[in-house]
């Protein structure tokens, strides 16, 4: 990961695309659930739980739906805990009316591997049935380790395994883009 | 972080690091399903060579909420009671593969010999009359929840310091998070050199509590009045006892703990216990997410 | 004959020293002889004696035995030690006193001097027969509980009044027993924030003066054993300034080490191989300790050997055993804590290490000055190398150091009782 920082980073996304794709995501949204009268928007922390919020903003501009929004948390239910020193925990916050016989919407900014998605996939099933769940990513750049795909994807972008994606949104990073970094092969 | 033993081991930035992983923790004990699968496949041994049943359930239910393996170690009716060491009881423990340790024990500093002996963290549950780490970070966690900071809080701590782990603890780590402590006992039940540490000391409590935000009331036993530390549980509970009359001299906000069990009468009366100013209860509750989130910090990572 | 080539008798000019029939026959230079020892560079010392050893045996021969004990001790150029009565049986009959003193003599590393017990299985309650012992063939004058104090003050009178009948000594562990209940390690700011029972300097000050008074009362001789505090420094000086006859002896580990040490080891705190009693004290109670000892406030130096075996101390402070070897570090000890600091020169070393405790002890054949017509007892001593502390190399048959890892001055190369070498090269002979 250390060599990545020495590599030139790529824009591929500047703050305007991801400013459209997030609507688009949101119309998807609206469409495919019908006005999105019984979705939950649940972010994977930290700029999943921001998308989530961008995106239950559109919803409510567009057609006056007041979506609950949420976050949860992975950490505790990743498989790789033990590739590394024990991470800090993220922010798990479940909206007041639960998530039972609900539509959730799992928001994350990059799909991956897919295990990401699965710990989430996991820590859902601890805090109530849903009705369905459905996944939207900003990124999807493929090499998928599960069978695990997207229901709403901003951008599929082609990369190396080596790469890194890199998500800047502005209520962290003071901008918004998605960079592409060239990874060493590690 | 390899092993919790001492309070004052812990960096402001681990202690917090605890504290705010507690915080997010303290949401799973709120769920139908209290459970999450972090510790999988992980053996945490509760080796207790003390009788304290809730300080154990409390370990082993922090352990079983992370889905660890529990392994309950208790010396009385064990090899221990027929005399083998702490060190081939740690051999032993190294065995059959143990993550981690959690050890109560009646020698001060069993905990610092432990870790030499196992590869796995060691987790002080009370050792002598040193330390009981796990404790404090419980009841600073009580307090940030109930005060909304630790900075700059005034808690006075009453009772058999001289004694008292639990007082040792807080002492360290209170003053780590910036914390103003005050002992306050009769001048028997102070260890010498306590001008040293890191807090103030009164043989008054009655100056003490209109300036404080946090009374902690530690358990009197009584076999100390019997080693001439105080005449009489009557005169001990007239200086030093937390009553009603003492209560309305606290502050609107101020909280009342105690770390039990409680002599309800000695050093606090039953209704200063009851009151919604106590956090007793809630404290037992905290232990629980606090150890939680020692636990996982220092076995959810990868093998040291 | 035996002639020892170049040493530096307590530090001076290189001289040779011939050895006939046990006796110093010669001392000068270009001397000849059939055995020939070069001690260029080494400094010569009257044999070392030990006023406090405890040698174990009998009772705890997995510790310790008379054979490895006094091993250990002509290792560290020791010509003598008096074995401590805390044995199992106690020695406080004639009958015990002189079956270690026959071992002694058995094993034939340095001479053995039986401590009698001053009160019967040390209890405190009856005199042991103190007459007996001294009668005996083990001749003892060295009267201790060591290990337990004698606390009751007309136990103590009476002990002290007795033994003026024999020129005998009582040599008093000073611990106020209802202080110490339990007590682990020195009461100050380490015991409390370790949270180890305290062990306060009062405990051993108020007995020292009480002993003091009350040898001055009834006219006797009074030893104290292992002056841990400055307290008690200034106790003994007062009472030698009345002209009291009070002797006193101080540990090397006391010279060197502080309760510090429980605090911070290599293993982590609470390493019990620092528990010993009485307990180490403060930096200031150190310094105090050296300057009496250069004062001669305290006479000399006793090793208290405290052999344990390694499952007595792999264990939790508390439950540990008290004390710590000492024989064969001693006079590395010293020249750190004495010596490489100006406080003592060799002469100094040799006054405190040998002459004082053979006094004290009323030893005839020891402790006497490397001259013509004396018993050849002497010790051979390299003080120029540094050597890191090797418990494993140690002759004791424990390994409770507390010394494992630091590097100390000095080594003993030879040592000669009554001319014949226990030790040659730093090996046992």
């Amino acid at each position: 990961m250390t060599h990545a920082q020495n590599q030139v980073a790529r824009a591929v996304l500047e703050g305007p695309d991801i400013h459209r794709a997030l609507t688009r995501i949101a119309h998807e949204i609206l469409e495919r659930t019908r006005g999105a009268s019984d979705v939950v928007l649940l972010g994977i922390p930290t700029r999943g739980a921001t998308l989530a919020h961008r995106l239950a903003e559109r919803v409510a501009q567009f057609e006056g739906v007041k979506v609950p929004v949420g976050s949860i948390d992975i950490t505790m239910y990743r498989d790789d805990l033990r590739l590394g020193p024990a991470r800090p925990l993220g922010h798990t916050d479940v909206p007041a009316g639960g998530i039972d016989g609900k539509t959730v919407v799992l928001v994350d900014d990059v799909l991956f591997s897919g295990r990401t998605v699965r710990a989430a996939l996991d820590a859902l099933n601890d805090i109530g049935r849903p009705k369905t769940v459905q996944l939207a990513t900003l990124v999807d750049r493929g090499h998928r380790e599960l069978p695990i795909r997207a229901d709403y994807v901003g951008k599929n972008l082609p990369t190396a395994k080596s790469e890194k994606v890199k998500v800047l949104l502005s209520e962290i990073d003071g901008r918004d883009a998605v960079e592409l970094l060239k990874g060493a092969a590690r | 972080m390899k092993h919790l033993i001492s309070a004052g081991d812990l960096s402001r930035d681990e202690a917090l690091l605890i504290l705010d992983t507690a915080e997010e923790l303290a949401r799973v004990s709120e769920r139908s399903i209290k459970k999450l699968p972090t510790l999988r496949g992980r053996t945490v041994v509760n080796l207790f060579f003390e009788d304290s049943t809730r300080t154990r359930i409390s370990f082993e239910a922090a352990a079983k909420r992370l889905s660890a393996d529990v392994i309950n170690f208790s010396a009385k009716g064990s090899s221990v009671s027929k005399g083998e060491s702490l060190k081939d009881t740690a051999l032993t423990l190294q065995a059959m593969g143990a993550d981690a340790v959690v050890i109560r024990h009646p020698a001060s500093g069993a905990p610092h010999r432990l870790a030499n002996w196992v590869r796995g963290s060691v987790l002080n549950a009370g050792d002598g009359t040193h330390e009981h780490p796990t404790q404090a970070l419980l009841d600073a966690f009580s307090m940030r929840q109930r005060l909304g900071r630790l900075e700059g809080l005034k808690v006075a701590i009453v009772g058999d310091i001289l004694h008292s782990r639990v007082a040792r603890s807080n002492v360290l780590l209170l003053a780590t998070l910036g914390a103003e402590v005050t002992l306050v006992a009769p001048p028997t039940l102070l260890p010498v050199s306590v001008e040293r540490w890191p807090c103030q000391v009164s043989y008054d409590l009655d100056a003490v509590l209109p300036k404080a935000d946090v009374v902690m009331m530690l358990r009197v036993q009584l076999e100390r009045m019997n080693a001439a530390y105080f005449p009489s549980a009557r005169e001990y509970s007239r200086r030093y006892g937390l009553d009603r009359d003492r209560f309305a001299k606290l502050h609107d906000d101020a909280i009342v703990m105690h770390p039990g069990p409680m002599n309800r009468g000695m050093e606090i009366s039953a209704e200063v216990a009851d009151s919604p100013r106590s956090t007793i209860v809630e404290q037992v509750g905290n232990g629980v997410t606090v150890r939680m989130a020692a636990l996982y910090l220092l076995i959810g990572g990868e093998n040291q | 004959m035996i002639v020892i080539r170049n040493a530096r008798i307590l530090g001076g000019e290189p001289r040779d020293i011939l050895i006939v029939n046990g006796l110093i026959s010669e001392i000068g230079a270009g001397l000849g002889g059939e055995t020939v020892i070069e001690a260029e560079g080494l400094i010569a010392l009257p044999g070392l004696v030990d006023l406090h050893t405890h040698l174990r045996e009998p009772g705890r021969e997995d510790a310790e035995t008379v054979e490895t004990g006094t091993r250990a001790a002509a290792r560290g150029g020791f010509t003598a030690v008096h074995a401590m009565a805390n044995t199992s049986p106690v020695a406080d009959t004639a009958g015990v006193v002189e079956q270690v003193w026959r071992r002694g003599q058995e094993a034939g590393h340095c001479d053995v001097h039986p401590v009698g017990a001053v009160t019967s299985g040390l209890e405190g309650k009856h005199l042991a027969e103190l007459g007996a012992m001294a009668d005996s063939q083990a001749r003892v004058r060295v009267f201790s509980d060591d290990g337990k104090c004698v606390s009751d003050a007309v136990l103590m009178r009476r002990a002290l009044e007795y033994v003026k009948a024999f020129d005998g000594v009582v040599a008093q562990h000073a611990q106020e027993p209802r202080l110490t209940e339990g007590a682990q390690l020195n009461e100050g700011e380490v015991s409390g924030r370790l949270g180890l029972t305290g062990w306060p300097a009062v405990a051993e000050e108020a007995i020292i003066a009480r002993d003091c008074l009350l040898a001055a009362h009834v006219g006797s001789r009074l030893h104290v054993c292992h002056v841990s505090t400055a307290g008690s420094v200034e106790i003994i000086r007062w009472a030698k300034s009345k002209g009291w006859n009070v002797t006193a002896e101080v540990t090397p580990h006391h010279l060197l080490l502080t309760d510090s040490c429980a605090e911070e080891s290599p293993v982590g705190p609470y390493n019990p191989i620092y528990k010993v009693n009485p307990p180490l004290r403060t930096q200031d109670d150190v310094n105090a300790l050296r300057e009496a000892l250069a004062d001669g406030t305290i006479d000399c130096v006793a090793t208290d050997h405290a052999p344990h075996p390694v499952e007595d101390k792999e264990t939790e402070w508390g439950a540990a055993a008290m004390g710590m070897i000492g024989l064969e570090t001693a006079l590395s000890v010293v020249q750190e804590a004495m010596v490489e600091t100006g406080l003592l020169d060799w002469a100094g070393v040799a006054d405190r290490m040998s002459t004082r405790p053979a006094r004290i002890g009323r030893l005839s054949g020891q402790g006497l000055a490397l001259e013509v017509g004396a018993p050849a007892n002497i010790t051979l001593y390299d003080p120029a190398v540094r050597t890191p502390v090797d418990p494993t190399a140690m002759v004791s048959r424990s390994r409770n150091t507390p010394y494992e890892g630091l590097t100390l001055p000095g080594r003993v190369v030879a040592t000669f009782l009554r001319g014949r070498p226990t030790v040659l090269d730093g090996k046992l002979v």
